[in-house]
């Protein structure tokens, strides 16, 4: 299925690594089967564990392990806070919490029009530019550095117009 | 003085291939593949006493003549999986002077004979992947990757592999595993990664910043880059500096600034002109620093003088804490922090963040006693010493130099009659 789908693609990534070291190649595959949905489907899972020669339980522990990969359909965009110690420090537990307020949603919730799933993460490497958060999408991972909720309400404004019109 | 390491704030542009080449890029390169043998770039490297910059500080050019020389192939990884909260600065080189960053991988990679190198990114950093590989395909057209450079037989690809969200693949050997494509759980040592790295085969696995001092240290030789910084640590450093000052940012400055330098001269001094209370050299990682006295901020910040402080200088991720926060909040965030990255390979750290969690926040919520700190205490002694990798050891660090050194921003929390 991947491999139909992105030839191309997939063809690329297993040109990264020694053919006989091709399980390396799992990380990408993974990113790969869940660029369209925002998660990965049991049957990627089994695609990809075939395409590499491993166990379906071998992809399964990858996709649990880090946390960048999901197993279930949520919002369309994760919008993933950082508000780890340095970015605490400067507010982002109050942009948090605002946002939440503004939203109508808890951490971890998804608005009802299943846009935004908002998350709390941990370091994203912006402690300069706090408060910051990611949107993890379709069309990849973007960051957002010196945040207001103003300026947050006004991406998901933006993100739900460009949602509409891509329907 | 001109920047070793953040040359795209003195160079506009320097992410253009020809603007780089312009300013002398790739001639150390050259220089290494048609003019030297491997071992002399190693032994270039290590008088100049360059020290990893991923936060361990060990002597880069010790580490490439460890390479196992009867076991091929070789490979080299780039730890770009900058992680450790407070750590901000691998970003942006890689973002604004990629090239200079490339071109360290390159000539660490002649160095070591190894004709692939892989670039370890943290998932997060997608769009900076993708930029790193239209510079690498640059760098293939242009003829400085691939076969045959400069007219030699060295051949070298660079790829880059993305991580997907897990802290402990900053770790050298789980980000060996993580390359594997096994979940990212750090391997017993020894063997080191010289001898067994990845796929079993003697590797060199170097961070972003330290790679990207080696062109220049080729270019301008040992005595030039040991001219700067101290006697204990050679060299330049970008310090990261975040929490409660003005100015937080990346700062590239000799090894043997002031803490007071880089906070007031640079930083801009603390927010809402409050004083400093601790500091994180390191930092989640770090211990903190008691800063009861002016004088502590007079401190050179190099690896053995800031050890006299109790803590290490690490990746030099200066954290400024001042005197509105609370000690007990501080570790419960930081204790979070680790229980959340806690790989849950080895008892001691698995369990021990997740207990340390529980107390850390029962402490936090004014709901302890003062036997729940000192309890909290002996479980992050206990751990110490006893976990698989530095992960579980560094969220001990802030605890127990918090309680010991902070003891009075407990009392004010825990119940009274306790």
């Amino acid at each position: 299925m991947l491999l139909q789908k992105y030839p191309k693609e997939v063809k690329q990534i297993l040109a990264k690594y020694p053919p006989e070291h091709k399980r390396s190649a799992v990380m990408p595959l993974l990113y790969l089967a869940q660029r369209e949905e925002g998660y990965i489907t049991k049957a990627a899972m089994q695609d990809i564990a075939q395409l590499l020669d491993i166990s379906e339980t071998d992809v399964a522990s990858i996709v649990g392990f880090y946390t960048l990969y999901h197993d279930k359909k949520e919002g369309k965009y994760r919008m993933q806070v950082c508000t780890d110690l340095p970015c605490a420090l400067r507010g982002a537990e109050e942009f948090l919490n605002n946002l939440c307020g503004n939203l109508g949603i808890k951490v971890g919730e998804t608005t009802p029009d299943g846009l935004i799933t908002l998350e709390a993460v941990t370091c994203l490497a912006a402690c300069d530019r706090a408060p910051v958060f990611q949107t993890q999408g379709p069309d990849g991972i973007k960051y957002h550095e010196n945040m207001t909720v103003d300026k947050t309400m006004e991406l998901i404004e933006a993100l739900k117009k460009s949602t509409g019109e891509a329907k | 003085m001109a920047h070793v390491l953040l040359r795209h704030r003195d160079i506009p542009d320097i992410h253009k291939l020809e603007v780089y080449k312009k300013n002398g890029g790739f001639a150390a390169f050259q220089n290494a593949v048609t003019q030297m043998k491997p071992n002399e770039v190693t032994e270039v490297v290590k008088n100049s006493g360059l020290r990893g910059r991923g936060g361990a500080g060990f002597p880069t050019g010790m580490k490439w003549s460890f390479i196992d020389n009867k076991n091929w192939p070789h490979y080299v990884v780039a730890n770009a999986d900058e992680s450790e909260p407070g750590t901000f600065k691998d970003r942006e080189i890689m973002e604004h002077n990629p090239f200079q960053f490339l071109e360290g991988v390159a000539i660490a990679s002649y160095a070591v004979g190894a004709n692939a190198a892989y670039i370890y990114l943290r998932g997060e950093f997608w769009q900076i992947a993708a930029f790193l590989d239209e510079k690498i395909a640059e760098m293939e057209a242009a003829g400085y990757l691939g076969k045959n450079i400069f007219g030699s037989d060295y051949s070298l690809k660079i790829y880059t592999h993305l991580g997907a969200g897990a802290y402990i693949c900053g770790e050298e050997t789980a980000m060996l595993e993580s390359i594997e494509g096994k979940r990212g759980q750090p391997r017993v040592r020894p063997p080191f990664p010289p001898s067994y790295g990845l796929y079993g085969k003697p590797t060199i696995v170097n961070n972003v910043e330290t790679l990207t001092n080696v062109p220049l240290i080729l270019a301008n030789g040992a005595e030039w880059y040991k001219s700067m910084g101290t006697a204990d640590s050679a060299g330049v450093k970008i310090f990261s500096l975040s929490g409660r000052v003005r100015k937080p940012g990346n700062y590239e400055l000799p090894f043997g600034t002031t803490f007071r330098e880089l906070i007031y001269t640079y930083g801009g001094g603390v927010q809402d002109s409050r004083k400093v209370k601790a500091i994180m050299p390191a930092g989640a990682s770090s211990s903190l620093i008691l800063v009861d006295d002016e004088k502590v901020l007079d401190t050179p910040m190099d690896y053995a003088t800031v050890r006299t402080l109790g803590a290490d200088l690490g990746s030099a991720s200066v954290i400024v804490i001042d005197d509105t926060v609370s000690i007990d909040w501080l570790i419960n965030k930081t204790v979070h922090f680790f229980r959340h990255e806690s790989c849950g390979k080895c008892t001691p750290c698995r369990e021990g963040t997740y207990w340390m969690s529980h107390l850390t926040e029962r402490i936090h919520e004014g709901r302890a006693t003062r036997a729940d700190v000192d309890l909290l205490l002996n479980v992050a002694k206990q751990m110490q010493g006893k976990c698989l990798c530095a992960l579980g050891e560094f969220s001990t660090m802030a605890v127990v130099t918090g309680i010991e050194r902070f003891r009075q921003d407990f009392d004010k929390v825990v119940k009274s009659n306790s």
